[in-house]
């Protein structure tokens, strides 16, 4: 069977798939599965955080990102892991003894403030806005291939195919969905990983072989190879990169601190019976998550050597057109291979000088990946599931999340106290379908690759969200216009930062004009100091928190007397 | 109160925060430091094929990371039975 049979039958299969464990469990749900208190284990959730949380980002764009960016790359694997050690020990216990729905219903009550409540409801949307133009750019770039289309109709298709998903509505609040799309992700994400790493080195593991010696003869080691040919053609050495270490350094924490403050992320931990349950939550996420993100890298440097070997050919004098492999055939239709033949000598040749041919998208190095290795259909049949997973499961949450912060916490709760429920859904849906454009025109014209763009996304978190929270939990004096005017400042410095580089001069985009050398995708970390200073000076010269508040911080500190779960 | 007393109150969250910042401190020098200050002295070292620095970016961080919530997890149960605030 070709691949575009096999893709659609594998695709569908995995859709009905989803369908029917929704519909399961929502039968099971009249026999009170989901009963207040009753709430979800621990393992189940962090299966289910882990599908919510590996989005098109980690799927299809962070392996190929760090194929061509190296040891630079590490800041995707460290920042989107180390992030969880901050929930788990700094928020998710807390949050969840505190027991409300929303990061803006935390915000407004710990800081007494409708203020405070609705700059947080802003946040959180443009949050969730940044996060889905990434999304949308990855299930075009899904699409695109499989249909073989361009990716501008490509990003059309899934555009309407997430806006549908989502109309289904409750879909994405039922977990066992949630559990089912992450063992298709995780199996789609492995599988291939552990065919390339035969085949390259022998050893089973992709964790350890892409460590090990090639399997040519040679007895050399991959990473040796690679480093060997990266310098030949002008790349960067793979394994140290050109990034400066205060850029990476910030970038990593703005990482790791945007996923702890990511609304839907913390939104999982409500769901738990009971705050240790929580901490154990954000554990088993971690070890899900780490399945995919240890297997990357592997996926990322062999991929890398198979390009080259491919594209060059094995010694590295370049292929003749002709003779290319079929998969650039069918990756040129969606524009985002190209090969111009400048030197007319009819052979493809792929670098980084004046000698280099071809434009490689990083964001279709996973998808390609099983057809550059030569992989069985299946295969590639079954990482195109995967894909789709990832991308519908993530892009449908967001959409939730954006449309209740506008209809709810926004018109609701805010602005128009007085509408009917019928209204509000009415504002849900309308927020959602704006939201999908949006989303759909920065996926037509990305800013950056989509791991880049959803990087600003944790940017915008790290610098409103986590410090109200931390301080909220451990700094009982922290008062309303503290935090207020911390969580604006970061959040408008950041924001301003990223649109002055991507959009309105980026032409200045360069290290040398980059504030301390920090680049859009870091700067999230300037943010988040500046939304502490402020804060704790705008404390220094105005009340301290009410006492009643201060009593409520006690309390969140403690397991005892949790109430029961809320259920999502 | 759920505590038996302020001076308990007060001595669990001081053993919470301790443990907490054992745990930051650990997870701060496998990443920011082994991964990324530091990277460029480990990488002479070669660990199983991998330059050091190099595998604690994109392997060993991670791992350490995992150890440290299942430490957490453990040592909180500990803890919260020793002051009695488990939930029943």
């Amino acid at each position: 069977m070709d691949i575009k049979t096999l893709t659609f039958i594998v695709v569908g299969a995995t859709f009905a798939l989803y369908i029917g464990i929704a519909i399961w469990a929502r039968a099971g749900s009249t026999n009170d599965f989901y009963v207040a208190g009753g709430g979800v284990p621990p393992v189940a959730n962090g299966m289910a955080t882990a599908a919510d949380w590996m989005s098109a980002a980690s799927f299809i764009s962070m392996a190929g990102l760090i194929s061509i960016l190296g040891y630079d790359g590490s800041v995707y694997l460290m920042g989107w892991t180390g992030g969880y050690v901050l929930l788990a020990l700094c928020l998710a216990p807390y949050l969840r003894k505190f027991g409300k729905f929303t990061v803006p219903d935390f915000i407004g009550d710990r800081y007494y403030s409708q203020t405070a409540r609705t700059v947080a409801v802003i946040c959180a949307i443009l949050v969730s806005f940044t996060y889905i133009a990434g999304q949308m750019r990855g299930v075009g770039v899904v699409f695109s291939r499989f249909l073989e289309v361009d990716i501008t109709t490509g990003v059309l298709i899934g555009m309407a195919m997430v806006y549908f998903y989502t109309l289904l509505g409750g879909m994405k609040g039922i977990t066992y969905t949630q559990v089912a799309q992450y063992c298709i992700l995780a199996f789609a994400y492995t599988v291939p990983a552990v065919f390339i790493t035969l085949q390259m080195t022998g050893h089973f593991l992709p964790q350890t072989g892409f460590g090990a010696t090639l399997a040519d003869g040679s007895g050399m080691y991959l990473l040796e190879r690679l480093d060997g040919l990266s310098t030949q053609l002008g790349f960067a050495e793979y394994t140290e990169g050109t990034k400066s270490g205060i850029d990476v350094f910030a970038i990593t924490m703005a990482l790791m601190v945007g996923t702890a403050g990511l609304p839907h992320v913390i939104i999982r931990f409500f769901t738990v019976p009971k705050v240790s349950d929580a901490r154990r939550s954000g554990g088993w996420a971690l070890v899900f998550i780490a399945v995919v993100y240890t297997t990357a890298p592997a996926i990322a440097s062999i991929t890398k050597v198979n390009i080259l070997n491919t594209l060059n050919g094995p010694d590295q004098q370049g292929v003749l057109y002709e003779n290319a492999p079929s998969w650039v055939d069918t990756w040129e239709k969606t524009g985002l291979i190209q090969w111009e033949d400048n030197n007319e000598d009819g052979r493809m040749f792929f670098s980084n000088d004046e000698r280099n041919e071809m434009s490689v998208d990083a964001d279709i190095i996973v998808l390609a990946s099983p057809e550059i290795a030569s992989l069985p259909n299946w295969v590639v049949a079954l990482v195109a599931a995967g894909g789709v997973a990832a991308a519908l499961s993530t892009s449908a949450g967001l959409l939730l999340v954006i449309s209740s912060s506008v209809s709810h916490d926004l018109f609701k709760r805010t602005l128009m106290p007085n509408i009917t429920d019928r209204q509000e859904l009415l504002y849900a849906r309308i927020a959602a379908g704006v939201a999908v454009l949006i989303g759909a025109y920065f996926g037509i014209n990305p800013p950056g690759f989509v791991a880049q763009v959803v990087a600003f996304a944790f940017g915008l978190a790290a610098a409103s969200f986590f410090p109200a929270i931390i301080m909220g939990i451990f700094h009982k004096r922290m008062n309303s216009a503290g935090a207020i005017a911390g969580m604006v400042v970061g959040i408008v410095f950041t924001l301003s930062y990223i649109i002055y580089f991507r959009f309105v001069n980026p032409a200045a985009d360069t290290p040398e004009n980059w504030l301390f050398g920090i680049s859009p995708e870091g700067i999230g970390t300037v943010g988040m100091i500046l939304n502490f200073v402020v804060a704790l000076v705008v404390l220094k010269f105005t009340k301290d928190a009410p006492e009643e508040i201060q009593e409520m911080v006690e309390s969140i500190r403690y397991p005892k007397g949790a109430g029961a779960a809320t259920s999502h | 109160m759920a505590f038996e007393s302020q001076d308990h109150a007060k001595a669990y969250w001081k053993e919470n925060l301790r443990l907490m910042l054992k745990l930051l401190t650990v997870w701060f020098v496998v990443s920011f430091g082994f991964g990324i200050i530091l990277v460029d002295v480990l990488n002479n070292i070669t660990f199983f094929g991998f330059k050091l620095g190099f595998w604690f970016a994109q392997q060993g961080a991670i791992y350490t990371f995992i150890v440290l919530i299942f430490i957490y997890i453990k040592q909180m149960n500990k803890l919260d039975r020793k002051y009695k605030v488990e939930e029943e």
